[in-house]
């Protein structure tokens, strides 16, 4: 019994350890994004790097999933005659919950295993140190170009997943559920709030800062070679994708009660 | 173990470095134990020791690299152990390492990363910068590859490339870990050539860590072998070839260390 104390104890700390290592890389991340001088360059090369070359996925994914939520309002509720407010349901649970969600899984996990797998590669072949010897401080140098480039390019992702997600909706309404272009696009438009869209932007920013932070502190702390950096890239993928549905349940109720 | 052994003109140079009493712990394992020695302004210290005795650890605390439990790191007096990571910056500026995997940045090319800590520092104008890159990688005989990636590079140039980005920024020390590593015994050469170049021309101090022992017969002013946490001897290479110290013997001549229990029999 008295030998069981201390194991508790460390089994709780490396969590506990985890979460203060992560919430004071946010810290000064978030210090060191806002403190001049800003390296526009390297932000523009990461927005490219983690974006733009993410925008295929994140269409295919929000496009296919609007058509599928068409479809499913049609087929399941046949009686209640839903199909009519299909636009309503597809708008509002894009914008609100499946699109920001949606998008930090899919883009998130590739996003943040690409970080994880740069900075631990960079970690294990002493480039990290290497930055420091040369008084460079690497969060400035490397994390804050992608956590200004996932602040900005998930929300754009979001709102660019959101219009197509509506769109296959329309598509599916319009060529298989026998609904008009009007009918659709006025029932989108009437139900659609600019805080709906306001709601799933504000969930997508906090979604980048928790997916950057969690890809670049694995990255920094990856250690014992190639194998070390694997082992911290799958990490990254499940500790963001679950601090990302359990995030969505807290910020869901929080931007409840702020509206 | 013997007490290290003084090196005769030790006294006479001003200490750059004073380390006392350094220790390091990994888990429940002691690497570095009440490490205490001076590095002279100027001189050349090679550090020997077996792999896994410490020597990088020791090397990487010279800049403050890494953290130690206890004793000081003293450079002009300052304790490095007491700085943070932002009060060390202006210490590093004056401190260069040159990594045993070279530790190029893989994703630019050879000019930006020679011009990393110029850039870095700020103050250079865009053409005084590219001068100082073709200047110091002339010194290091590799002119007109500024646009190479360090993939295309091989371990002998890369080697020489992190050595141009040590000395861009006119150190005055530099600290080596393992610089011959992995490398051929021609290339070998010509690194310790360098090293010992850039001893005499610029004044640099510095620290190399190797077991490599021609390397460190070439360069070194004075050796020191880690054995144990701590140096077991120190001193000039006269002193080293005349010291009895089993360890210290036993590295030397590249052969097993008899166990304590023998020696304390003897």
């Amino acid at each position: 019994m008295q030998q069981a104390a201390p194991k508790i104890l460390l089994d709780y700390g490396a969590p506990l350890r985890h979460v203060g290592n992560l919430s004071m890389l946010a810290g000064r991340g978030l210090t060191a994004l806002v403190r001049p001088p800003y390296e526009f360059r390297s932000w523009l090369h990461q927005m490219e790097h983690l974006g733009v070359s993410s925008l295929g996925v994140a269409a295919v994914t929000t496009l296919f999933t609007g058509m599928v939520l068409a479809l499913q309002t049609a087929y399941s509720l046949p009686e209640l005659g839903v199909k009519y407010y299909i636009g309503s349901v597809v708008s509002k649970s894009l914008t609100r919950e499946l699109g920001p969600v949606l998008v930090a899984l899919i883009v998130g996990g590739r996003i943040g295993s690409g970080m994880t797998a740069e900075l631990g590669t960079m970690k294990v072949t002493e480039q990290i140190d290497a930055m420091r010897s040369m008084a460079a401080d690497p969060v400035k140098k490397l994390v804050v170009p992608k956590l200004a480039a996932s602040l900005i390019m998930l929300p754009v992702l979001t709102i660019l997943g959101d219009f197509l997600g509506i769109l296959g909706g329309l598509f599916i309404a319009t060529n298989q559920l026998n609904l008009s272009y009007g009918l659709y696009t006025n029932d989108v438009l009437q139900a659609l709030t600019l805080g709906d869209v306001l709601n799933g932007l504000g969930k997508s920013v906090f979604f980048a800062l928790f997916i950057a932070v969690i890809g670049c502190y694995n990255g920094l702390t990856a250690s014992g070679g190639a194998e070390g950096v694997g082992r911290a890239t799958t990490r990254t993928v499940v500790w963001a994708s679950i601090m990302v549905l359990v995030s969505d349940f807290f910020l869901t109720k929080l931007f409840h009660v702020l509206s | 173990m013997s007490s290290p052994e003084q090196p005769a003109d030790a006294s006479r140079r001003e200490a750059l470095y004073a380390v006392r009493g350094l220790c390091r712990r990994f888990g429940d394992r002691s690497v570095l134990d009440d490490l205490s020695f001076d590095v002279m302004r100027g001189e050349c210290l090679v550090v020997l020791g077996r792999s896994g005795s410490g020597k990088s650890l020791t090397l990487r605390q010279l800049n403050g690299l890494d953290e130690a439990e206890a004793g000081s790191v003293r450079f002009e007096g300052t304790d490095l152990v007491q700085l943070t990571e932002r009060q060390l910056y202006p210490l590093r500026r004056r401190i260069a390492m040159l990594f045993q995997s070279a530790a190029l940045f893989d994703s630019i090319d050879v000019l930006e990363n020679v011009a990393f800590p110029l850039r870095e520092h700020g103050g250079l104008s865009e053409e005084e910068i590219r001068e100082r890159v073709a200047g110091s990688l002339a010194w290091v005989g590799l002119s007109g590859i500024e646009d190479r990636m360090p993939a295309a590079l091989s371990g002998g140039m890369k080697k020489r490339v992190a050595l141009a980005r040590s000395l861009v920024q006119e150190p005055e020390v530099v600290l080596y870990d393992e610089p011959t590593a992995g490398l051929d015994p021609v290339t070998s050469a010509t690194i310790a050539g360098l090293i010992r170049s850039i001893q005499a021309e610029f004044g640099t101090t510095s620290v190399v860590v190797t077991h490599d022992l021609r390397l460190a017969r070439e360069v070194g002013d004075r050796v020191a072998l880690l054995d144990g946490g701590r140096f077991c001897f120190i001193g000039t290479w006269e002193q080293a070839e005349r010291s009895t110290d089993p360890a210290l013997r036993a590295f030397l001549d590249g052969r097993q260390q008899p166990p304590e229990e023998d020696i304390d029999a003897a």
